[in-house]
Protein backbone atom coordinates (compact mmCIF):
# COMPACT_ATOMS: atom_id res chain seq x y z
CA UNK A 1 0.00 0.00 0.00
CA UNK A 2 2.89 2.74 0.75
CA UNK A 3 4.47 1.75 -2.68
CA UNK A 4 1.48 2.05 -4.16
CA UNK A 5 0.77 5.88 -2.19
CA UNK A 6 4.38 6.41 -3.56
CA UNK A 7 3.48 5.63 -6.93
CA UNK A 8 0.23 7.71 -6.88
CA UNK A 9 2.39 10.31 -5.49
CA UNK A 10 4.93 10.43 -7.75
CA UNK A 11 2.76 10.19 -11.14
CA UNK A 12 0.47 13.21 -9.78
CA UNK A 13 3.32 15.28 -8.83
CA UNK A 14 4.61 15.07 -12.16
CA UNK A 15 1.94 15.35 -14.05
CA UNK A 16 0.72 18.42 -11.88
CA UNK A 17 4.30 20.00 -11.68
CA UNK A 18 4.10 19.94 -15.71
CA UNK A 19 1.11 21.36 -16.18
CA UNK A 20 2.12 23.95 -13.39
CA UNK A 21 5.19 24.99 -15.11
CA UNK A 22 3.68 25.46 -18.49
CA UNK A 23 0.95 27.64 -16.37
CA UNK A 24 3.48 29.98 -14.90
CA UNK A 25 5.49 29.90 -18.18
CA UNK A 26 2.34 31.01 -20.04
CA UNK A 27 1.69 34.18 -17.87
CA UNK A 28 4.88 35.58 -19.15
CA UNK A 29 5.51 34.32 -22.41
CA UNK A 30 3.56 32.07 -25.01
CA UNK A 31 4.48 30.64 -28.44
CA UNK A 32 2.45 32.37 -29.76
CA UNK A 33 -0.18 35.73 -28.56
CA UNK A 34 -3.34 33.85 -27.47
CA UNK A 35 -5.79 36.22 -29.49
CA UNK A 36 -3.59 37.38 -32.94
CA UNK A 37 -5.53 36.16 -35.37
CA UNK A 38 -4.06 34.59 -38.68
CA UNK A 39 -6.40 34.37 -41.91
CA UNK A 40 -4.03 32.38 -43.76
CA UNK A 41 -3.53 29.42 -41.08
CA UNK A 42 -6.92 28.48 -40.53
CA UNK A 43 -7.94 25.36 -38.96
CA UNK A 44 -4.15 23.75 -39.45
CA UNK A 45 -3.97 20.82 -38.26
CA UNK A 46 -1.66 20.14 -34.93
CA UNK A 47 2.09 20.62 -37.04
CA UNK A 48 5.38 21.61 -35.18
CA UNK A 49 5.11 24.91 -35.75
CA UNK A 50 1.22 25.38 -34.08
CA UNK A 51 1.59 22.23 -31.70
CA UNK A 52 -1.67 21.41 -31.70
CA UNK A 53 -3.29 23.08 -34.40
CA UNK A 54 -4.65 26.28 -35.61
CA UNK A 55 -8.47 27.53 -34.49
CA UNK A 56 -11.65 28.97 -37.10
CA UNK A 57 -9.43 32.62 -36.51
CA UNK A 58 -6.27 31.31 -37.26
CA UNK A 59 -5.16 31.72 -33.45
CA UNK A 60 -2.80 29.27 -31.81
CA UNK A 61 -4.44 26.43 -30.04
CA UNK A 62 -1.51 25.52 -27.63
CA UNK A 63 -1.11 28.77 -26.58
CA UNK A 64 -4.63 29.30 -26.08
CA UNK A 65 -4.82 26.37 -24.28
CA UNK A 66 -1.80 27.59 -22.10
CA UNK A 67 -3.34 31.15 -21.10
CA UNK A 68 -7.10 29.54 -20.42
CA UNK A 69 -5.32 26.89 -18.39
CA UNK A 70 -4.08 29.56 -16.51
CA UNK A 71 -7.77 31.54 -16.12
CA UNK A 72 -8.91 28.32 -14.57
CA UNK A 73 -5.83 27.93 -12.26
CA UNK A 74 -6.20 31.00 -11.22
CA UNK A 75 -10.33 31.07 -10.70
CA UNK A 76 -9.63 27.64 -8.95
CA UNK A 77 -6.65 28.74 -6.84
CA UNK A 78 -8.67 32.01 -5.39
CA UNK A 79 -11.92 29.76 -5.05
CA UNK A 80 -9.60 27.03 -3.09
CA UNK A 81 -8.03 29.86 -0.75
CA UNK A 82 -11.81 31.75 -0.05
CA UNK A 83 -12.99 28.29 0.85
CA UNK A 84 -10.04 26.98 2.48
CA UNK A 85 -9.52 29.87 4.75
CA UNK A 86 -13.00 30.94 5.86
CA UNK A 87 -13.73 27.03 6.73
CA UNK A 88 -10.56 27.21 8.89
CA UNK A 89 -12.28 30.26 10.40
CA UNK A 90 -15.53 28.61 11.01
CA UNK A 91 -15.06 25.16 11.56
CA UNK A 92 -12.25 25.86 14.35
CA UNK A 93 -14.28 27.99 16.37
CA UNK A 94 -17.52 25.36 15.85
CA UNK A 95 -15.28 23.06 16.76
CA UNK A 96 -13.11 24.55 19.69
CA UNK A 97 -16.20 26.20 21.22
CA UNK A 98 -19.42 24.07 20.34
CA UNK A 99 -22.85 24.71 22.04
CA UNK A 100 -25.73 25.96 20.29
CA UNK A 101 -24.46 27.99 17.49
CA UNK A 102 -21.91 25.03 16.51
CA UNK A 103 -25.49 23.39 16.02
CA UNK A 104 -27.31 25.38 13.82
CA UNK A 105 -23.58 26.15 11.80
CA UNK A 106 -23.48 22.33 11.21
CA UNK A 107 -26.78 22.18 9.83
CA UNK A 108 -26.69 24.56 7.72
CA UNK A 109 -23.17 23.63 6.09
CA UNK A 110 -24.56 19.83 5.92
CA UNK A 111 -27.72 21.47 4.08
CA UNK A 112 -25.45 23.21 1.60
CA UNK A 113 -23.45 20.13 0.93
CA UNK A 114 -26.21 18.37 -0.33
CA UNK A 115 -27.00 20.36 -3.33
CA UNK A 116 -24.47 20.33 -6.45
CA UNK A 117 -22.26 23.23 -5.91
CA UNK A 118 -22.99 24.05 -9.62
CA UNK A 119 -26.70 24.46 -8.81
CA UNK A 120 -25.98 26.86 -6.07
CA UNK A 121 -23.42 28.71 -8.57
CA UNK A 122 -25.63 29.10 -10.98
CA UNK A 123 -28.71 30.53 -8.36
CA UNK A 124 -25.71 33.03 -7.44
CA UNK A 125 -24.08 34.08 -10.87
CA UNK A 126 -28.04 34.52 -11.90
CA UNK A 127 -28.86 37.45 -9.40
CA UNK A 128 -24.85 38.43 -9.42
CA UNK A 129 -24.96 38.06 -12.52
CA UNK A 130 -22.14 36.38 -14.20
CA UNK A 131 -18.25 37.67 -14.54
CA UNK A 132 -15.01 36.87 -12.91
CA UNK A 133 -15.21 38.25 -9.48
CA UNK A 134 -18.76 36.82 -9.09
CA UNK A 135 -17.77 32.85 -10.00
CA UNK A 136 -15.02 33.72 -7.70
CA UNK A 137 -17.10 34.63 -4.84
CA UNK A 138 -19.58 32.09 -5.82
CA UNK A 139 -17.61 29.15 -5.54
CA UNK A 140 -15.65 30.57 -2.73
CA UNK A 141 -18.39 30.84 -0.74
CA UNK A 142 -19.72 27.07 -1.53
CA UNK A 143 -16.30 25.51 -0.66
CA UNK A 144 -16.58 27.02 2.44
CA UNK A 145 -18.76 24.26 4.15
CA UNK A 146 -16.50 21.10 2.70
CA UNK A 147 -13.90 22.39 4.59
CA UNK A 148 -15.92 23.75 7.82
CA UNK A 149 -17.09 20.31 8.34
CA UNK A 150 -13.22 18.62 8.27
CA UNK A 151 -11.92 21.22 10.24
CA UNK A 152 -14.75 21.37 12.72
CA UNK A 153 -14.32 17.53 13.08
CA UNK A 154 -10.77 17.55 13.70
CA UNK A 155 -11.35 20.06 16.38
CA UNK A 156 -13.94 18.60 17.95
CA UNK A 157 -11.45 15.65 18.39
CA UNK A 158 -8.75 17.28 19.36
CA UNK A 159 -9.99 19.15 21.67
CA UNK A 160 -10.10 17.11 24.60
CA UNK A 161 -6.72 15.39 24.33
CA UNK A 162 -4.11 15.84 26.90
CA UNK A 163 -1.47 18.29 25.30
CA UNK A 164 -4.33 20.84 24.58
CA UNK A 165 -5.74 20.20 28.50
CA UNK A 166 -1.88 20.49 29.61
CA UNK A 167 -1.49 23.95 27.35
CA UNK A 168 -4.63 25.14 29.13
CA UNK A 169 -3.38 24.63 32.18
CA UNK A 170 -0.46 26.45 31.10
CA UNK A 171 -2.72 29.07 30.93
CA UNK A 172 -2.24 29.75 26.97
CA UNK A 173 -5.62 31.40 25.27
CA UNK A 174 -8.39 29.90 23.05
CA UNK A 175 -6.80 31.45 19.93
CA UNK A 176 -2.95 30.61 20.79
CA UNK A 177 -4.47 26.47 21.63
CA UNK A 178 -6.70 26.57 18.50
CA UNK A 179 -4.42 28.03 15.42
CA UNK A 180 -1.29 26.87 17.38
CA UNK A 181 -1.35 24.06 18.67
CA UNK A 182 -4.37 22.48 17.08
CA UNK A 183 -4.23 23.59 13.48
CA UNK A 184 -0.84 22.26 12.47
CA UNK A 185 -2.64 18.66 13.18
CA UNK A 186 -5.31 19.24 10.99
CA UNK A 187 -2.82 20.07 7.95
CA UNK A 188 -2.74 16.20 6.46
CA UNK A 189 -6.79 16.26 6.57
CA UNK A 190 -6.62 19.32 5.03
CA UNK A 191 -4.30 19.18 2.43
CA UNK A 192 -6.08 16.19 0.73
CA UNK A 193 -9.24 18.04 0.81
CA UNK A 194 -7.04 21.09 -0.88
CA UNK A 195 -6.73 18.93 -3.47
CA UNK A 196 -9.86 17.42 -3.59
CA UNK A 197 -11.63 21.09 -3.76
CA UNK A 198 -9.10 22.37 -5.95
CA UNK A 199 -10.42 19.89 -8.63
CA UNK A 200 -14.35 20.43 -7.86
CA UNK A 201 -13.10 24.00 -8.10
CA UNK A 202 -11.54 23.51 -12.06
CA UNK A 203 -14.81 21.38 -12.67
CA UNK A 204 -17.16 23.62 -11.70
CA UNK A 205 -15.83 26.61 -13.34
CA UNK A 206 -15.27 25.02 -16.25
CA UNK A 207 -18.75 23.57 -16.50
CA UNK A 208 -19.81 27.25 -15.81
CA UNK A 209 -17.70 28.54 -18.79
CA UNK A 210 -19.00 25.71 -20.99
CA UNK A 211 -22.38 26.81 -20.69
CA UNK A 212 -21.39 30.65 -20.92
CA UNK A 213 -22.27 31.56 -17.75
CA UNK A 214 -18.64 31.44 -16.16
CA UNK A 215 -15.81 33.79 -17.57
CA UNK A 216 -17.35 35.94 -20.04
CA UNK A 217 -15.22 36.78 -23.58
CA UNK A 218 -12.83 38.33 -24.14
CA UNK A 219 -11.25 36.28 -21.56
CA UNK A 220 -10.83 32.63 -22.30
CA UNK A 221 -11.11 29.61 -19.84
CA UNK A 222 -11.03 26.30 -20.55
CA UNK A 223 -14.20 25.52 -20.57
CA UNK A 224 -15.66 28.13 -22.72
CA UNK A 225 -12.81 27.12 -25.19
CA UNK A 226 -14.36 23.90 -25.18
CA UNK A 227 -17.60 24.85 -25.87
CA UNK A 228 -16.41 26.85 -29.12
CA UNK A 229 -14.63 23.91 -30.27
CA UNK A 230 -17.77 22.15 -30.26
CA UNK A 231 -19.06 23.73 -33.64
CA UNK A 232 -15.73 22.41 -35.18
CA UNK A 233 -16.16 19.20 -34.14
CA UNK A 234 -16.23 17.65 -37.42
CA UNK A 235 -13.44 19.89 -39.21
CA UNK A 236 -11.11 20.49 -36.59
CA UNK A 237 -11.31 17.57 -33.92
CA UNK A 238 -8.38 18.62 -32.40
CA UNK A 239 -9.69 22.17 -31.15
CA UNK A 240 -11.71 19.95 -29.02
CA UNK A 241 -8.94 17.04 -28.08
CA UNK A 242 -6.68 19.49 -27.07
CA UNK A 243 -8.63 21.97 -25.27
CA UNK A 244 -10.57 18.65 -23.04
CA UNK A 245 -6.92 16.88 -22.99
CA UNK A 246 -5.56 19.84 -20.83
CA UNK A 247 -8.73 19.93 -18.66
CA UNK A 248 -8.02 16.02 -17.84
CA UNK A 249 -4.64 16.74 -17.20
CA UNK A 250 -5.21 19.40 -14.90
CA UNK A 251 -7.51 17.06 -12.81
CA UNK A 252 -5.71 14.36 -13.45
CA UNK A 253 -2.55 15.84 -11.87
CA UNK A 254 -4.43 16.79 -8.72
CA UNK A 255 -6.51 13.65 -8.22
CA UNK A 256 -3.40 11.27 -8.54
CA UNK A 257 -1.87 13.32 -5.59
CA UNK A 258 -4.74 13.34 -3.22
CA UNK A 259 -5.27 9.58 -3.74
CA UNK A 260 -1.47 9.34 -2.98
CA UNK A 261 -2.12 11.38 -0.11
CA UNK A 262 -5.17 9.51 1.59
CA UNK A 263 -3.10 6.25 1.11
CA UNK A 264 -0.03 7.37 2.62
CA UNK A 265 -2.44 8.79 5.57
CA UNK A 266 -4.64 5.77 5.92
CA UNK A 267 -1.17 3.63 6.67
CA UNK B 1 -43.01 2.52 11.24
CA UNK B 2 -42.02 5.41 13.10
CA UNK B 3 -38.75 5.47 11.55
CA UNK B 4 -40.55 6.31 8.05
CA UNK B 5 -42.97 9.25 9.73
CA UNK B 6 -39.81 10.43 11.01
CA UNK B 7 -38.10 10.85 7.72
CA UNK B 8 -41.19 11.86 5.96
CA UNK B 9 -41.75 15.02 8.61
CA UNK B 10 -38.40 15.61 7.48
CA UNK B 11 -38.60 15.47 4.27
CA UNK B 12 -41.85 17.92 4.21
CA UNK B 13 -39.49 20.26 6.97
CA UNK B 14 -36.80 20.09 4.47
CA UNK B 15 -38.79 20.68 0.82
CA UNK B 16 -40.41 23.63 3.11
CA UNK B 17 -37.02 25.54 4.09
CA UNK B 18 -35.61 24.88 0.39
CA UNK B 19 -38.56 26.47 -0.69
CA UNK B 20 -38.41 29.38 1.02
CA UNK B 21 -34.52 29.61 0.26
CA UNK B 22 -34.89 29.64 -2.96
CA UNK B 23 -37.73 32.13 -2.92
CA UNK B 24 -35.44 34.36 -0.50
CA UNK B 25 -32.70 34.09 -2.85
CA UNK B 26 -34.43 35.91 -5.81
CA UNK B 27 -35.47 38.63 -3.34
CA UNK B 28 -32.22 40.10 -2.80
CA UNK B 29 -31.51 40.74 -6.22
CA UNK B 30 -30.27 44.10 -6.64
CA UNK B 31 -32.34 46.33 -9.15
CA UNK B 32 -35.69 46.23 -10.23
CA UNK B 33 -38.02 43.72 -12.02
CA UNK B 34 -39.98 46.08 -14.11
CA UNK B 35 -36.62 48.03 -15.22
CA UNK B 36 -36.00 45.20 -17.03
CA UNK B 37 -39.30 44.47 -18.48
CA UNK B 38 -40.58 48.26 -19.46
CA UNK B 39 -37.17 49.19 -20.12
CA UNK B 40 -35.13 53.01 -18.27
CA UNK B 41 -38.02 55.28 -19.62
CA UNK B 42 -40.66 53.95 -18.20
CA UNK B 43 -42.93 56.57 -15.95
CA UNK B 44 -43.51 56.01 -12.60
CA UNK B 45 -47.34 54.97 -12.81
CA UNK B 46 -46.55 52.34 -15.39
CA UNK B 47 -44.03 51.26 -13.13
CA UNK B 48 -46.52 51.10 -10.14
CA UNK B 49 -49.37 49.17 -12.22
CA UNK B 50 -46.45 46.63 -13.26
CA UNK B 51 -45.66 45.97 -9.90
CA UNK B 52 -49.09 45.68 -8.83
CA UNK B 53 -49.76 43.09 -11.34
CA UNK B 54 -46.77 41.17 -10.88
CA UNK B 55 -47.40 41.56 -6.99
CA UNK B 56 -44.48 43.32 -5.88
CA UNK B 57 -46.11 45.16 -3.50
CA UNK B 58 -47.27 42.88 -0.85
CA UNK B 59 -44.76 41.99 1.90
CA UNK B 60 -41.86 39.31 0.93
CA UNK B 61 -43.66 36.71 3.50
CA UNK B 62 -47.31 37.34 1.87
CA UNK B 63 -45.34 36.38 -1.46
CA UNK B 64 -43.90 33.89 -0.66
CA UNK B 65 -47.20 31.80 1.09
CA UNK B 66 -48.82 33.06 -2.00
CA UNK B 67 -45.88 31.69 -4.27
CA UNK B 68 -46.11 28.52 -2.60
CA UNK B 69 -49.63 27.86 -2.77
CA UNK B 70 -49.67 28.58 -6.02
CA UNK B 71 -47.08 26.31 -6.75
CA UNK B 72 -48.77 23.48 -4.71
CA UNK B 73 -51.15 23.51 -7.37
CA UNK B 74 -49.10 23.65 -10.79
CA UNK B 75 -49.06 27.46 -11.33
CA UNK B 76 -44.93 28.17 -11.09
CA UNK B 77 -45.47 31.91 -12.24
CA UNK B 78 -45.05 34.01 -15.00
CA UNK B 79 -42.20 34.30 -17.06
CA UNK B 80 -41.24 37.82 -17.38
CA UNK B 81 -40.06 37.63 -20.73
CA UNK B 82 -42.37 35.69 -22.42
CA UNK B 83 -45.42 36.46 -20.72
CA UNK B 84 -46.43 32.93 -20.36
CA UNK B 85 -46.82 30.67 -17.51
CA UNK B 86 -43.73 28.73 -16.26
CA UNK B 87 -45.15 25.58 -15.78
CA UNK B 88 -46.30 25.65 -20.02
CA UNK B 89 -42.87 26.25 -20.87
CA UNK B 90 -41.80 23.59 -18.79
CA UNK B 91 -44.21 20.86 -19.50
CA UNK B 92 -42.44 20.03 -22.40
CA UNK B 93 -39.34 20.24 -21.41
CA UNK B 94 -38.66 18.96 -17.99
CA UNK B 95 -39.80 15.13 -18.78
CA UNK B 96 -37.20 15.09 -21.13
CA UNK B 97 -34.65 16.18 -18.41
CA UNK B 98 -36.42 13.69 -15.91
CA UNK B 99 -35.71 10.74 -18.94
CA UNK B 100 -32.20 11.50 -18.82
CA UNK B 101 -31.43 11.97 -15.32
CA UNK B 102 -32.96 8.66 -14.58
CA UNK B 103 -31.49 6.95 -17.34
CA UNK B 104 -27.67 7.58 -16.52
CA UNK B 105 -29.16 6.57 -12.90
CA UNK B 106 -30.06 3.46 -14.00
CA UNK B 107 -26.77 3.10 -16.07
CA UNK B 108 -24.88 4.27 -12.58
CA UNK B 109 -26.91 1.76 -10.39
CA UNK B 110 -26.69 -1.34 -13.05
CA UNK B 111 -23.35 -1.10 -14.08
CA UNK B 112 -20.90 0.16 -10.84
CA UNK B 113 -22.78 -2.53 -8.23
CA UNK B 114 -21.46 -5.52 -10.21
CA UNK B 115 -18.13 -3.55 -11.21
CA UNK B 116 -17.35 -2.95 -7.76
CA UNK B 117 -18.15 -5.51 -6.13
CA UNK B 118 -15.99 -7.50 -8.47
CA UNK B 119 -13.39 -5.08 -8.03
CA UNK B 120 -13.10 -5.47 -4.31
CA UNK B 121 -13.58 -9.16 -4.22
CA UNK B 122 -10.75 -9.65 -6.80
CA UNK B 123 -7.91 -11.73 -5.33
CA UNK B 124 -5.21 -10.35 -8.37
CA UNK B 125 -3.20 -7.88 -7.27
CA UNK B 126 -2.29 -6.80 -11.08
CA UNK B 127 -6.12 -6.41 -11.62
CA UNK B 128 -6.74 -4.34 -8.60
CA UNK B 129 -4.14 -1.74 -9.66
CA UNK B 130 -5.75 -1.78 -13.03
CA UNK B 131 -9.59 -0.98 -11.94
CA UNK B 132 -7.30 1.94 -9.24
CA UNK B 133 -5.99 3.73 -12.08
CA UNK B 134 -8.66 3.45 -14.42
CA UNK B 135 -10.78 5.08 -12.28
CA UNK B 136 -8.50 7.92 -11.67
CA UNK B 137 -8.46 8.79 -15.29
CA UNK B 138 -11.97 8.28 -15.64
CA UNK B 139 -13.10 10.29 -12.87
CA UNK B 140 -10.79 12.98 -14.46
CA UNK B 141 -12.77 12.95 -17.97
CA UNK B 142 -15.56 15.82 -17.39
CA UNK B 143 -18.97 14.44 -18.54
CA UNK B 144 -18.91 17.27 -21.05
CA UNK B 145 -15.80 16.30 -22.55
CA UNK B 146 -17.05 12.96 -22.80
CA UNK B 147 -20.38 13.49 -24.53
CA UNK B 148 -17.94 15.33 -27.14
CA UNK B 149 -16.00 12.33 -27.20
CA UNK B 150 -19.00 10.40 -27.53
CA UNK B 151 -20.30 12.61 -30.39
CA UNK B 152 -17.14 12.84 -32.34
CA UNK B 153 -16.36 8.88 -32.45
CA UNK B 154 -20.16 7.57 -32.65
CA UNK B 155 -21.09 10.80 -34.71
CA UNK B 156 -18.83 12.01 -37.03
CA UNK B 157 -16.57 8.84 -37.47
CA UNK B 158 -18.81 5.79 -37.05
CA UNK B 159 -21.68 7.49 -37.89
CA UNK B 160 -24.02 5.86 -35.53
CA UNK B 161 -26.25 9.22 -35.12
CA UNK B 162 -26.44 12.23 -35.89
CA UNK B 163 -25.52 14.53 -32.90
CA UNK B 164 -28.48 16.83 -32.80
CA UNK B 165 -31.11 14.96 -34.39
CA UNK B 166 -33.09 14.19 -31.24
CA UNK B 167 -36.22 12.65 -31.68
CA UNK B 168 -38.97 13.45 -29.01
CA UNK B 169 -40.74 10.72 -26.85
CA UNK B 170 -43.73 11.64 -28.03
CA UNK B 171 -43.51 10.74 -31.50
CA UNK B 172 -40.99 8.04 -30.89
CA UNK B 173 -39.93 6.35 -27.26
CA UNK B 174 -37.39 4.03 -29.05
CA UNK B 175 -35.95 6.87 -30.94
CA UNK B 176 -35.63 8.63 -28.12
CA UNK B 177 -34.19 6.39 -25.71
CA UNK B 178 -32.02 5.40 -28.20
CA UNK B 179 -30.77 8.50 -28.88
CA UNK B 180 -30.20 9.46 -24.93
CA UNK B 181 -27.71 6.37 -24.28
CA UNK B 182 -24.80 7.95 -25.17
CA UNK B 183 -25.72 11.23 -23.61
CA UNK B 184 -27.04 8.96 -20.07
CA UNK B 185 -23.51 7.09 -20.33
CA UNK B 186 -21.10 10.10 -20.44
CA UNK B 187 -23.15 11.63 -17.44
CA UNK B 188 -22.87 8.08 -15.77
CA UNK B 189 -19.74 6.90 -16.70
CA UNK B 190 -17.22 9.32 -14.10
CA UNK B 191 -20.04 9.05 -11.81
CA UNK B 192 -19.42 5.08 -12.39
CA UNK B 193 -15.70 5.30 -11.62
CA UNK B 194 -16.54 7.36 -8.70
CA UNK B 195 -18.62 4.81 -7.12
CA UNK B 196 -16.70 1.64 -7.96
CA UNK B 197 -13.78 2.93 -6.34
CA UNK B 198 -15.64 3.68 -3.26
CA UNK B 199 -17.53 0.06 -3.28
CA UNK B 200 -14.14 -1.52 -3.48
CA UNK B 201 -12.46 0.14 -0.90
CA UNK B 202 -15.75 -0.53 1.51
CA UNK B 203 -16.14 -4.15 0.86
CA UNK B 204 -11.99 -4.33 1.04
CA UNK B 205 -12.05 -2.84 4.31
CA UNK B 206 -14.99 -5.37 5.08
CA UNK B 207 -13.15 -8.31 4.10
CA UNK B 208 -10.54 -7.40 6.70
CA UNK B 209 -12.87 -7.52 9.77
CA UNK B 210 -13.69 -10.53 12.13
CA UNK B 211 -17.12 -11.55 11.27
CA UNK B 212 -15.26 -12.82 8.09
CA UNK B 213 -12.57 -14.94 9.64
CA UNK B 214 -14.76 -15.45 11.87
CA UNK B 215 -17.27 -17.22 9.34
CA UNK B 216 -14.26 -18.17 6.82
CA UNK B 217 -13.15 -20.37 9.96
CA UNK B 218 -16.74 -21.97 10.50
CA UNK B 219 -16.42 -23.35 7.15
CA UNK B 220 -18.72 -20.68 5.13
CA UNK B 221 -17.66 -20.59 1.40
CA UNK B 222 -16.13 -17.11 0.26
CA UNK B 223 -18.53 -16.18 -2.18
CA UNK B 224 -21.30 -17.12 0.63
CA UNK B 225 -19.90 -14.94 2.99
CA UNK B 226 -19.45 -11.87 0.65
CA UNK B 227 -23.12 -12.39 -0.27
CA UNK B 228 -24.77 -12.63 2.73
CA UNK B 229 -22.55 -10.18 5.27
CA UNK B 230 -20.15 -8.50 3.97
CA UNK B 231 -22.19 -6.89 1.14
CA UNK B 232 -24.81 -5.55 3.71
CA UNK B 233 -21.98 -3.82 5.48
CA UNK B 234 -20.46 -2.46 2.20
CA UNK B 235 -23.97 -0.91 0.75
CA UNK B 236 -24.59 1.23 3.24
CA UNK B 237 -22.10 4.33 2.19
CA UNK B 238 -22.46 3.37 -0.99
CA UNK B 239 -26.33 4.31 -0.73
CA UNK B 240 -25.19 7.49 0.60
CA UNK B 241 -22.76 8.07 -2.46
CA UNK B 242 -25.63 7.34 -4.62
CA UNK B 243 -28.04 10.02 -3.65
CA UNK B 244 -25.07 12.33 -3.67
CA UNK B 245 -24.99 10.83 -7.25
CA UNK B 246 -28.73 11.07 -8.04
CA UNK B 247 -28.41 14.85 -7.60
CA UNK B 248 -25.00 15.57 -9.34
CA UNK B 249 -26.46 13.27 -12.29
CA UNK B 250 -29.20 15.67 -12.78
CA UNK B 251 -26.92 18.97 -12.75
CA UNK B 252 -24.83 16.49 -15.60
CA UNK B 253 -27.65 16.40 -17.23
CA UNK B 254 -28.30 19.78 -17.95
CA UNK B 255 -24.85 20.45 -19.05
CA UNK B 256 -24.82 17.07 -21.12
CA UNK B 257 -27.98 18.32 -22.87
CA UNK B 258 -26.33 20.91 -23.95
CA UNK B 259 -23.32 19.02 -25.61
CA UNK B 260 -25.79 16.46 -27.31
CA UNK B 261 -28.64 19.61 -28.25
CA UNK B 262 -31.33 17.52 -26.39
CA UNK B 263 -34.41 20.14 -25.94
CA UNK B 264 -34.22 19.89 -22.11
CA UNK B 265 -34.52 22.37 -19.37
CA UNK B 266 -31.10 23.11 -20.32
CA UNK B 267 -31.48 25.74 -22.95
CA UNK B 268 -34.44 27.36 -21.24
CA UNK B 269 -32.26 27.41 -17.94
CA UNK B 270 -29.45 29.40 -19.52
CA UNK B 271 -31.86 31.62 -21.48
CA UNK B 272 -33.54 32.76 -18.25
CA UNK B 273 -30.38 33.47 -16.39
CA UNK B 274 -28.97 35.80 -19.16
CA UNK B 275 -32.90 37.35 -19.65
CA UNK B 276 -32.70 37.47 -15.46
CA UNK B 277 -36.18 36.19 -16.09
CA UNK B 278 -36.25 34.89 -12.63
CA UNK B 279 -39.44 32.98 -11.93
CA UNK B 280 -38.38 30.73 -14.63
CA UNK B 281 -35.05 29.92 -12.96
CA UNK B 282 -36.67 29.71 -9.48
CA UNK B 283 -39.28 27.20 -11.02
CA UNK B 284 -36.42 24.81 -12.47
CA UNK B 285 -34.47 25.56 -9.19
CA UNK B 286 -37.28 24.29 -6.74
CA UNK B 287 -38.33 21.45 -8.79
CA UNK B 288 -34.05 20.16 -8.89
CA UNK B 289 -33.85 20.69 -5.40
CA UNK B 290 -36.94 19.05 -4.43
CA UNK B 291 -35.56 15.74 -6.58
CA UNK B 292 -32.40 16.04 -4.37
CA UNK B 293 -34.24 15.87 -1.32
CA UNK B 294 -36.69 13.61 -2.35
CA UNK B 295 -33.97 11.47 -3.67
CA UNK B 296 -32.35 11.49 0.10
CA UNK B 297 -35.28 10.72 1.68
CA UNK B 298 -35.77 7.58 -0.57
CA UNK B 299 -32.03 6.79 0.49
CA UNK B 300 -33.08 7.13 3.99
CA UNK B 301 -35.87 4.37 3.70
CA UNK B 302 -33.56 2.31 1.74
CA UNK B 303 -30.80 2.29 4.86
CA UNK B 304 -33.53 0.87 7.15
CA UNK B 305 -33.98 -1.97 4.22
CA UNK B 306 -30.31 -2.77 4.03
CA UNK B 307 -29.39 -2.01 7.59
CA UNK B 308 -31.81 -3.22 10.37
CA UNK B 309 -29.76 -2.04 13.09
CA UNK B 310 -31.44 1.58 12.43
CA UNK B 311 -34.87 0.48 13.06
CA UNK B 312 -34.35 -0.18 16.75
CA UNK B 313 -33.09 3.31 17.09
Amino acid sequence: MKKRANVFLWAGGIISGLMLCIIILGYFWTPYDPTAMDPKAKFCAPCLSHLLGTDNFGRDIFSRVVDGAGTSFFIALCVVAIGCLAGILIGSLCGYYGGLPDLILTRVCDSITAFPAFLLALVIVTVAGPGTENIILALGILFIPSFARIVRSEFARCRELNYIKSARLMGAGGARIMFRHILPNTFPVLLSAVTIGFNNAVLSEASMSFLGIGIQPPYASLGSMLSDSQSFLHSAPWYALGTGGAIVLLILGFSLLSEGLQLKGQR
Amino acid sequence: MKYFIKKFCTLIITLFIVSLLAFLAFQVIPGDPTTALLGTEATAEARQALRQELGLDQPVLVRYFDWLWNFLHGDMGTSYNYRMPVADMLSDKLPITAILTLMSFAFTVVLSIPLGIWAGSTKSRALDLGVTVLDQIVMSVPQFFLGMLACYVFGNIFRLFVPGNFVSYTVSWGACLGYMVLPALSIAIPRIAMTVKMLRSSIQTQLQQDYVRTSRSRGSGRSKILRRHVLKNALIPVITFLAVSAAEIMTGSIIVEQVFTIPGVSRLLLASISNRDFPVVQAIVVVVAAWIVIVNFVADLLYQLVDTRIRLR
